[in-house]
């Protein structure tokens, strides 16, 4: 007996597939953050495939060198995540992915200073990206305070000596009345569920702004005039490939 | 203002090399993020793979109380008596454990002192009476908390500092804490029950259980060990300490939270170091600095550090070497756009 989807026409292809080529309501509130966002990141412009030829620096790779490592950050805490806090130190695989989870977070905070100060040396605020800059160095924040969570979730000598000595700077602050550092629960449900929760979003938040403004270009060279070109203070001056083909 | 004015305003802002850009018209290089991504991604698994199979990382063994009183018994009694009269560091501390303490301060700021208590710690009924109430089959303990609990103040006041005064020539013999004789009254069988009952594990237990069965708050008892000077001392041994740049160090010779570097750096300062309120002026030092390298975008002076050191030039060297090389000027403002070497005319981007 043969059994026919419904939803599947004779030509074998879904109904779904036709939806693009129905007629829009474009008073849709989805309609409408469906317009702004494609407006605002074409495809060409999320993906692109050619970039302005000054791309062109090893400093460019410890960008995504920090999205990576934060992906192996990411992977590994979530295996330590499912077998339990305990794991790890009465298992030698889990001792062995806790060193996974460790290492990786220092790659992942040797890339992201390494690309925040590769940044800042070339001023890549400049063209209205200064909000990029802002969720960068908050990411980086929120970082440092996710893997101090860590350390503090670790139930050993570390994480005794850590919380009973954080907890003076974090009480003088009037913080320590919520966030209490020598609360093993509490510091575990910040580093496995909240700080990473805000880590991801923000660098998320991030790399679509890189995106949507696209890389900075340099300073004006020696015998150009700066901003002899410009099309208007808050240009971002990202000429998108389509832009260029246009 | 209609939204032509309000651009026709913006683009008359005058150009300030560290805040905006000229368009970009040179040329387009085929470059894949996907691929790069990938390569990435791969090379990172590889490295972090090899550091752990190489170096591992650190687990070193907790302290417990149990622990901590098997391998320095009169330490633990030295401790002990001190949250019992009220002088250890916890006793003393004040917000948020307790009032008992003056509240670090910036002139008239003072957020600990603001929000006050939120982990209430009695330490002579949390570490020492409390615990103690909990021993069974031992009427002579009991005895002792209750006499201890139904003297007057200015009594109990002259029995802690007796014992807080022998207890210095105190020494370990056979299992007992053997305490020279002096008029400490019931202090000498409490302290010494507690020593016992530390040593038994079962006060590990009484510290944690206290409010519910599955416990997950050890505050008490980690404020109880770091009263002590056993957990300090292996932390000396394992350059921890606060003048050995503290806790952004790790046990072994792991890299730990390099990334706290400056953090730690003050209170090696020592104006800052050795001062009563060390922790919230390093704090406040660190709001400052962190607020200006996020704002430096909008900061003049700041924002021209990059163009004053010149280090983008070493960043674009190939973009310079190549624009100069033409003469100058030619490839982002003068020539015409391209990709992979096709000339396209030029474009104007809008902001």
């Amino acid at each position: 007996m043969t059994i026919t989807d419904p939803k599947i026409s004779s030509n074998g292809q879904s109904d779904l597939s036709k939806s693009a080529d129905l007629p829009e309501d474009a008073d849709q509130w989805t309609a409408k953050i469906r317009h702004v966002a494609v407006e605002a990141l074409p495809p060409q412009r999320l993906l692109p495939d050619r970039q302005p030829a000054y791309v062109a620096s090893w400093i460019y790779v410890f960008g995504v060198t920090t999205v990576a490592a934060l992906g192996v950050v990411i992977a590994t805490g979530l295996v330590l995540s499912i077998m339990g806090p305990n794991w790890w130190h009465v298992s030698s695989t889990g001792l062995f992915v806790n060193s996974l989870h460790m290492w990786s977070v220092e790659v992942f905070f040797f890339a992201m200073v390494i690309h925040l100060w590769g940044k800042f040396f070339m001023a890549a605020w400049r063209g209205r990206r200064r909000a990029t800059w802002i969720t960068g160095v908050i990411s980086f924040l929120v970082s440092v305070g996710a893997a101090f969570t860590g350390y503090l979730s670790q139930q050993n000598f570390d994480s005794q000596w850590i919380s009973t000595q954080a907890k003076d700077g974090i009480n003088s602050t009037g913080a320590g009345a919520i966030f209490n550092v020598t609360n093993f629960g509490q510091m575990i449900m910040w580093h496995i569920v909240l700080l990473p929760l805000v880590v991801v979003a923000l660098v998320g938040i991030h790399v679509l702004m890189v995106r949507l403004r696209g890389v900075v270009p340099p300073f004006a060279a020696k015998g150009e005039t700066p901003g002899a070109d410009m099309a208007g203070a808050d240009s971002d001056g990202a000429t998108s490939r389509a832009e260029v083909l246009a | 203002m209609s939204a032509d004015k309000a651009k026709t305003h913006k683009l008359a802002r005058p150009f300030k090399q560290d805040r905006d850009i000229a368009d970009w018209h040179g040329r387009y290089t085929p470059y894949d993020l996907a691929k790069e991504g990938l390569i990435a991604l791969v090379v990172v698994v590889l490295l972090v793979t090899g550091l752990a199979v190489l170096f591992g990382s650190p687990d070193d063994t907790p302290v417990t109380v149990k622990s901590w009183s098997t391998a320095n018994a009169v330490d633990f009694a030295a401790t002990a008596i001190a949250e019992l009269d009220g002088t250890s560091g916890t006793a003393t501390y004040g917000a948020p454990y307790n009032t008992n303490g003056t509240a670090m301060s910036i002139g008239p700021i003072s957020p600990q002192k603001w929000l006050g208590v939120h982990h209430p710690i009695n330490t002579a009924n949390d570490y020492v009476l409390g615990p103690l109430s909990t021993v069974a089959n031992q009427p002579e303990v009991q005895a002792a908390v209750a006499e201890y609990k139904a003297a007057s103040v200015d009594q109990q006041a002259a029995w802690t500092a007796a014992y807080e005064k022998a207890v210095a020539d105190a020494t370990f013999v056979n299992g007992n804490l053997v305490v020279p004789a002096g008029a400490y009254g019931p202090v000498g069988v409490i302290i010494s029950s507690l020593t016992s009952m530390a040593r038994s594990g079962a006060l590990d237990g009484a510290l944690l259980s206290s409010r519910q069965f599955y416990g997950t708050d050890y505050t008490k008892p980690l404020l109880f060990v770091a009263d002590g000077t056993f957990l300090e001392g292996l932390a000396v041994n394992q350059h921890l300490a606060g003048d050995q740049w503290g806790m952004m160090n790790e046990t072994g010779s792991y890299p730990g939270q390099a990334w706290l570097w400056l953090y730690t750096l003050w209170y090696q300062v020592p104006a800052i170091g050795n001062s009563d309120n060390a922790d919230i002026q390093v704090f406040a030092i660190m709001i400052g600095l962190t607020t200006l390298l996020a704002l430096v975008p909008f900061i003049p002076g700041l924002r021209s550090i990059p163009r004053w050191t010149r280090v983008y030039r070493l960043i674009w060297r190939n973009h310079y070497r190549e624009v100069e090389g033409q003469g100058g000027g030619t490839s982002t403002s003068g020539s015409p756009p391209q990709v992979m070497g096709e000339v396209r005319e030029p474009v104007t981007v809008s902001g």
